[in-house]
């Protein structure tokens, strides 16, 4: 299954890079988004699969031969579902407001005054 | 300051110096070191040798007429103080480069002559051409200085040891060290820069822009002459192999035949005497890169006799200068009448230079024929490369010495008049010197150049200096040299004539390279930080996955072995839904979709977390997920409808942009999963997990106990984030609010 999960992974990484670098900033939050997951996968699949197996000790304290999903990445994991979703939320609020003060979710109108003029004759897209 | 005061540091110096002749003519060598970074092996070491006295006496005699002479010359001049205060600065760069014991004493003393050498340039800084000079000065000999220090680090550790006697001790192993050639150009590069070889020489005579004192101490007797120091100090290690002898004749002699050419074109003193010390500097260079002991002898003896004589007549030209207003030759003529004393000085220094009976430039001369005629490889072409630049130079010697002071003043309305004892004996003292070891060269040859050759040659070698050698080849090709440059000087209104445009130097190639710099800097600049976050981010990107792929496919032991696909249906189909949530978030044009597709990304990821053993995983998937996409609902109605703002040409190229990272990706996890697992540390968790923590559930175990202090953090992470939220939902504040 790990070679399944490595396009998975693979297919996020590559759908949030193409997000992030839109012009249109909400398209970066969905971006964003996708590339945690991806992020996530990975730590989860390279510290292998193991079925139905959560990290648990048995009540009476004794570890059983088979083994067991491996607690340390899923630690990790866990800390970064989390962290995301504070980032996530905290940029999807900045780009909101940036929206309300600028009027355009464009990058490249996004300028300062003085810049405008400079920027103008570069709008050539690259 | 007091003329006296100050006079006596050099003087001092210099008494000092002459003292140490014997005790150095009979080998001993006076060294000094001070620990100064001990664990880099680094010591501010100095040592007195042959080679460093022969350089000091120069460096503080000169320097003590230079004062003298710029106590007159600059008597007017505002900051005639700050200019002391450079000389003697400069003076004591020098001392310490000539005098180092150590590869990094000596490179940062050399630096400091090479600032001080720009301070003193720029010393007129109101004028713009000062400034121009002392820029390029600075900017080509600061180059040559960089190229230096990375000789300096690469010759330390292949000697593993920065100590000089050690290092000119250890010539067999550098010569057959495999950094030879790496050292030998680097070093080059420092040494020819300093010394205005071909094709760095276009500075020197841009440095003119000096005051003349300046040009007479740095750009003629002294700081020029470094890098001839630094090939001749490190010959003995680095010279004597077939790299060594071709690069140093070669550049040697064309840059002697060039600025012996272009010396007799120029009619602005001081323009004739910069180009005929490029030419001397070329010849001391061939000589060098010669090695034979007779050229090594022929080199240390030019190199003292052109200090003398070039600073003499240097002067001599800043006396005509002060003493009549200008420094054209066209206009110049008959000042022997009303500066006797300049022009005896500048008569003397012009027959040394140009190799006559009796003074010590003949002798020199002699010995720079004979070294050629015994050159280890074509020495006629070498014969005739000396000869050709020694003709050169004797016209340009008539043009300097000769012209300004005999005959009748050219130019009826200049008034010259006599100038003061101090313009006219710092001249006369070191072309009476010149003369003197005409007539004594024996004891000069004992005492001062012997125990110099020595240090050159690495070894002694006999030097019995002789002003009459007898009726020999050498004497032929002086007397044909002399006809040939009077010839020369007979035909100078050719040569001056032709000289209306400036012609091709390797200055435009200088000239071009500053100018385009800065260009290719801002080129660079705008394609690379345009201000677009989005092209930063692929840059950054781009570069770590193709060094990413570049470690994947070099460091592949064999062809990468595909785990074989298994797993069930339901495993499958998970995948797939989230492959397919994927690609439908990137494509669609509306919101709620694209909304939608990162929940079902969101749901299916948390779904493989149930099915492979992480419920706790899982479970703050689908809350988290859950939150953020009522968030999103919550703000998307406030943003603007998707639109397509790419053109197709960008939005295929930002495709494969990402389709190599997505790929990149998947192999990194392929080939990590294809690699052992080392489980220590989770098998340590594991077992400590109830006695230690006293949690059967591992994953909280190690979140809230053993890296609680992480969870900590985080939570900090997330507060600081819900503030930073707060504060932007916020309604403005009036003041913000009124646009």
């Amino acid at each position: 299954m790990e070679s399944m999960l490595a396009v998975v992974i693979g297919g996020l990484y590559a759908a949030g890079m193409y997000l992030m670098v839109r012009r249109s900033i909400v398209k970066m939050i969905f971006g964003l988004a996708l590339l945690g997951n991806a992020a996530n996968l990975l730590i989860f699949t390279v510290g292998r699969l193991t079925r139905g197996r959560p990290p648990h000790v048995p009540a009476d304290g004794v570890l059983s031969a088979l083994p067991v999903a491996d607690p340390v990445p899923q630690a990790l994991i866990l800390t970064a579902i989390v962290i995301g979703f504070g980032v996530q939320a905290f940029a999807l609020v900045l780009i909101k407001r940036v929206y309300q003060t600028v009027g355009s979710d464009d990058q490249d109108v996004m300028v300062t005054e003085n810049q405008g003029q400079e920027k103008l004759g570069q709008e050539e897209e690259r | 300051m007091l003329p006296a005061l100050l006079l006596s540091i050099p003087l001092g110096l210099f008494a000092w110096f002459a003292l140490q002749i014997g005790p150095v003519a009979t080998g001993q060598l006076l060294q000094v070191s001070v620990p100064w970074l001990p664990s880099l092996g680094v010591a501010l070491s100095f040592r007195l040798d042959g080679l460093g006295l022969l350089f000091a006496l120069l460096i503080t005699g000169i320097g003590a007429l230079v004062l003298l002479y710029a106590s007159s010359y600059l008597h007017d001049h505002p900051h005639l103080k700050r200019f002391n205060g450079f000389i003697l600065a400069f003076m004591a760069a020098m001392l310490g480069t000539v005098l180092a014991g150590d590869l990094i004493t000596l490179f940062i003393f050399w630096e400091l002559t090479g600032l001080c050498s720009f301070l003193l340039i720029g010393f007129d800084y109101q004028q713009e051409a000062s400034r121009r000079a002392a820029f390029q000065a600075l900017l080509v000999t600061g180059a040559g200085g960089l190229a230096l220090l990375a000789g300096i680090i690469l010759l330390g550790q292949s000697v593993g040891s920065s100590d000089l006697t050690t290092i000119l001790n250890s010539g067999d192993l550098l010569r057959s060290h495999s950094l030879y050639l790496p050292i030998l150009i680097l070093m080059l590069a420092g040494a020819f820069t300093k010394s205005a070889q071909f094709p760095f020489h276009f500075w020197l005579p841009g440095a003119m822009a000096a005051p003349t004192p300046v040009s007479a101490y740095l750009h003629s007797a002294t700081m020029v002459k470094l890098g001839i120091f630094l090939m001749a100090r490190f010959s003995p290690v680095l010279g004597g192999t077939d790299s060594w002898l071709i690069c140093l004749t070669s550049v040697g002699g064309l840059t002697l035949l060039l600025g012996a050419a272009k010396a007799i074109q120029r009619t602005d003193l001081k323009q004739i005497l910069a180009w005929t010390t490029v030419s001397a500097l070329g010849m001391l260079t061939l000589l060098l890169g010669l090695g034979t002991p007779l050229a090594t002898t022929a080199a240390m003896l030019l190199l003292a006799v052109h200090a003398l004589y070039k600073s003499s007549l240097f002067l001599t030209a800043g006396a005509v200068d002060h003493g009549s207003g200008t420094r054209d030759i066209r206009r110049l003529g008959g000042l022997g009448r009303t500066m006797p004393q300049v022009a005896l000085a500048a008569g003397l220094a012009a027959l040394s230079m140009a190799g006559m009976l009796p003074l010590a430039g003949f002798i020199a001369k002699e010995l720079f024929y004979e070294a050629t005629l015994h050159a280890p490889y074509s020495p006629w072409l070498i014969t005739a490369v000396a000869f050709l630049g020694n003709s050169l130079t004797v016209a340009a010697a008539l043009l300097a010495g000769y012209l300004p002071f005999y005959g009748t003043l050219k130019d009826t309305e200049l008034h010259p008049h006599q100038v003061d004892l101090r313009l006219w004996l710092p001249p006369l003292l070191p072309a009476l010197l010149g003369l003197l070891i005409g007539f004594f060269p024996a004891a000069f040859g004992r005492l001062l150049l012997a125990p110099a050759v020595a240090q050159v040659a690495g070894k002694p070698v006999p030097v019995e200096l002789a002003l009459w050698h007898g009726f020999n080849p050498m004497l032929l090709i002086s007397v044909v040299t002399l006809g040939a440059g009077l010839a020369l000087f007979s035909l100078r209104n050719h040569f001056q004539m032709q000289r209306q445009s400036p012609g091709w130097d390797t200055e435009q190639l200088y000239d071009l390279l500053l100018a385009g710099l800065p260009r290719f800097a801002d080129m660079i600049t705008s394609y690379l930080q345009n201000g677009r976050l989005r092209y930063y981010l692929m840059i950054v990107t781009g570069t770590a996955v193709a060094l990413m792929a570049a470690t994947l496919f070099t460091s592949s032991t064999g062809t990468l072995q595909l785990p074989r696909p298994d797993g069930s249906l339901h495993e499958w189909l998970t995948a797939v839904i989230i492959l397919a949530g994927a690609l439908m978030a990137t494509l669609t044009d509306s919101r709620l979709a694209a909304v939608a597709a990162l929940g079902v990304v969101g749901y299916g990821v948390a779904l493989i977390y149930i099915l492979f053993g992480a419920p706790d995983l899982a479970m703050t998937q689908f809350c988290i997920e859950t939150l953020s996409i009522i968030l999103f609902v919550l703000v998307l109605h406030k943003l603007p409808r998707f639109t397509l703002l790419s053109s197709t040409r960008s939005r295929l190229r930002d495709m494969v942009i990402a389709l190599g990272v997505g790929s990149v990706m998947t192999m990194l996890v392929w080939r990590a999963v294809s690699q052992p697992l080392i489980p220590s540390l989770s098998t340590w968790f594991m077992e400590q997990s109830l006695p230690a923590g006293h949690g059967r559930n591992v994953v909280n175990v190690i979140l809230v106990d053993f890296r609680a202090l992480d969870t900590l953090g985080e939570i900090t992470v997330l507060a600081v984030a819900a503030l930073g939220v707060y504060a932007m939902l916020k309604p403005r504040s009036g003041k913000e609010g009124t646009d």
